[in-house]
């Protein structure tokens, strides 16, 4: 358990509920009910029936021959992709839902980057018929065109927001003063391990079923439930959190999360927060930020929408402090790369934040029996304009 | 221990009258300016806004005012600069309002003691809650006789807020309502029923009403429930296109209208 939150929501020197008080009221109801509501055995069928019937949970791990080959060593695809609408994000919103309704809250918001978080949410929210505003920064609502349509046609509300850089932090803060405004009907899905104790724990139990369903998996096609390595692409971290989940106390298995490097890590076009970052306050988490000297935000950058986050989950923080997990970045050329080997070499495009897992085979060493895992996180359908445009197709 | 702040309790118990402002705005220099104009005018009490990237609590106008300010150049070591020789012109209390990353980064404990070394008063820090502040920081403030200013809202309950209460020193800021800062109160939005609440309660520190505070109708109104009332978004508004700001302070503290020894 060296690696849980603790009783005042911190991992290690990371995390807690850096709230205004105007936000104390839910925070409070949500950290002091949020175990007994999941834990319960009534929330937990009700959880498991929906991953099984509505998600199309367990989602494969596939064996990648060709690319294993290429690489001269195992690679397996915990294809996420597969999931209803696309990606992992549906474990969390699935969980939040069935929660806000045990809260009795009947309005849901949401931030979004990619809109991946978006549709998942707008869709939970269709499917039980609750309230749904989601806020995406204006830039995004351009550049992610057909998942506004799609989070339009379930029934949400997008509003774009045009402060700051209009991406993903000021969705974020856009959707923080709703709920300030909004305190006593409105629950706030937040889609990664980020924001206020208890999210960071809570989102990334409800996205541990990546990680324990890997182990049986795993268990069954290789007869070892433990393999090598796991590798994850990393903004805010939840698929990450998700996939290292259940491996965490097992140290023998090398955790690897992999931040978008933008144009290098060197440049000022970059998301790569914990290479780049220093410790900070910023919603609500004491974590890993880019900032300025003077406390400032920075804006990231990334070709993918869905990390261009300019922090981390406070856990990644800590598995990056520990030595626990180890992080490395990619470029967007990296990247691009990797998503058409993928594509040639297995039939699967997947999506540009996936991708940026796969870039990380690169970069490590591995020996021929070694079984590395690749979370793929989501499906390349979202981000299929960008590859016309990039390969000329 | 007696502060500034606490000398304007005593000697002052009702139509209190406070303005928040962001440093760097209009203007990057303007920051003395405004507060000696402030005073000048009127104003009991100054909140100076430490602007910040991601104002999570505020509304448009101070979202603005504090991008604003930020591309004028502001930071928090320029802002000390400005300070430092404030207390030749400016006698009524001073606080630092902003939130709290700037703050960790500069360093809390040397925050403080740069605030006391200028003759700053207290500070507002929306998103240093509570526990945290006894945990790490209180001690930081008391040695340099910072009272850090706590909020309450209407969802706070009783219990919370006589627990605040009993953590707070010089005043506690009431939230008017459930909002962010601005938003275009009117006096019939106000939660009346929870400010003869907490009026109700007893509690050992004054109160002041902040949030939707506009004009003179929504500043009398707050100042029936409580000491007095902080106005904002409403006083940035009214600078911000400002060529003359002796004359446009005076004319927006003229419409308020605060009573006492405004004016006139």
């Amino acid at each position: 358990m060296k690696y849980q939150v603790n009783e005042k929501g911190y991992y290690g020197e990371f995390g807690g509920a850096w709230i205004p008080e105007m936000m104390y009221t839910n925070i409070e109801e949500l950290k002091t009910r949020y175990l007994e509501i999941i834990e319960a055995e009534e929330f937990k069928s009700e959880f498991d029936k929906l991953m099984k019937d509505y998600v199309g949970r367990p989602s494969p791990l596939y064996y990648a021959s060709r690319l294993s080959e290429h690489y001269g060593s195992k690679i397996f695809l915990k294809r996420e992709d597969l999931n209803h609408t696309g990606s992992h994000k549906l474990n969390n919103t699935i969980g939040q839902i069935l929660l806000a309704q045990k809260l009795g809250k009947t309005r849901i918001i949401a931030e979004t980057g990619a809109g991946q978080h978006g549709v998942a949410t707008a869709t939970v929210c269709a499917l039980k018929g609750i309230k749904c505003v989601v806020y995406m920064g204006a830039l995004d609502v351009s550049r992610q065109a057909p998942n506004v349509k799609k989070m339009k046609m379930l029934g949400a509300e997008v509003v774009p927001v045009h402060s700051g850089n209009k991406t993903l932090k000021d969705a974020t803060n856009e959707a923080m003063r709703d709920w300030i405004n909004n305190p006593e009907d409105t629950h706030y899905i937040i889609g990664s391990v980020v924001g206020p104790h208890p999210y960071p724990d809570m989102v990334a139990r409800f996205q541990s079923v990546i990680s324990k369903e890997m182990r049986g998996q795993l268990l069954e096609q290789t007869g070892s439930e433990l393999p090598t390595r796991v590798l994850a692409c990393v903004g805010g971290g939840s698929n990450a959190a998700g996939a290292f989940y259940h491996f965490l106390d097992d140290e023998q298995v090398e955790l690897i999360g992999v931040e978008a490097a933008g144009k290098g890590v060197d440049t000022d076009e970059t998301a790569a927060t914990l290479t780049v970052g220093s410790p900070g306050v910023l919603h609500s988490a004491r974590t890993m930020l880019m900032q300025t000297e003077d406390g400032q935000i920075i804006e990231p950058y990334s070709i993918s929408a869905g990390l261009d986050y300019p922090g981390i989950g406070p856990l990644h923080a800590h598995l990056h402090k520990t030595g626990r997990a180890k992080f490395l970045a990619a470029t967007d050329e990296e990247v691009l790369q990797s998503v058409l080997l993928l594509t040639q070499k297995e039939g699967i495009i997947p999506a540009l934040e996936s991708a940026h897992a796969l870039a990380a085979l690169d970069k490590i060493k591995m020996n021929p029996d070694d079984v590395n895992v690749i979370n793929l996180s989501g499906s390349g359908n979202k981000d299929m304009e960008t590859y016309l445009n990039y390969f000329g197709y | 221990m007696n502060n500034r702040i606490n000398q304007l309790f005593e000697s002052k118990k009702e139509n209190i009258f406070s303005v928040y402002f962001t440093a760097g705005f209009p203007n990057l220099d303007d920051t003395v300016k405004i507060i000696q104009e402030l005073e000048k005018n009127g104003a009991d009490l100054i909140e100076i806004g430490m602007p910040f990237s991601d104002p999570t609590a505020d509304g448009p106008t101070v979202q603005r005012s504090s991008e604003i300010a930020l591309k004028n150049g502001m930071n928090l070591r320029l802002l000390f600069e400005q300070l430092k020789d404030i207390r030749k012109s400016v006698n009524i209390p001073l606080i630092l309002m902003g939130y709290l990353n700037p703050v960790y980064q500069y360093g809390v404990e040397a925050f403080c003691r740069k605030c006391a070394e200028i003759g700053i008063d207290g500070t507002i820090l929306p998103d240093l809650p509570l526990d945290e502040f006894e945990a790490e920081y209180r001690k930081y403030f008391e040695a340099s006789n910072l009272h850090n200013i706590l909020l309450i809202t209407p969802q706070t309950s009783e219990k919370r807020i006589k627990q605040i209460d009993e953590a707070s020193e010089g005043f506690i800021y009431m939230v008017s309502s459930s909002s962010t800062t601005g938003a275009g109160k009117k006096v019939e939005d106000f939660h009346v029923d929870y400010f003869e609440r907490v009026q109700n309660m007893n509690l050992k520190n004054p109160r002041l009403i902040g949030f939707g505070i506009s004009d003179h109708a929504t500043f009398s109104n707050a100042c029936k429930y409580a000491q007095g009332a902080i106005i904002g978004s409403a006083f940035v508004n009214a600078i911000k296109d400002s060529v003359n700001l002796e004359k446009d302070i005076a004319t927006f503290v003229k419409s308020i209208d605060p009573g006492g020894k405004a004016l006139l």
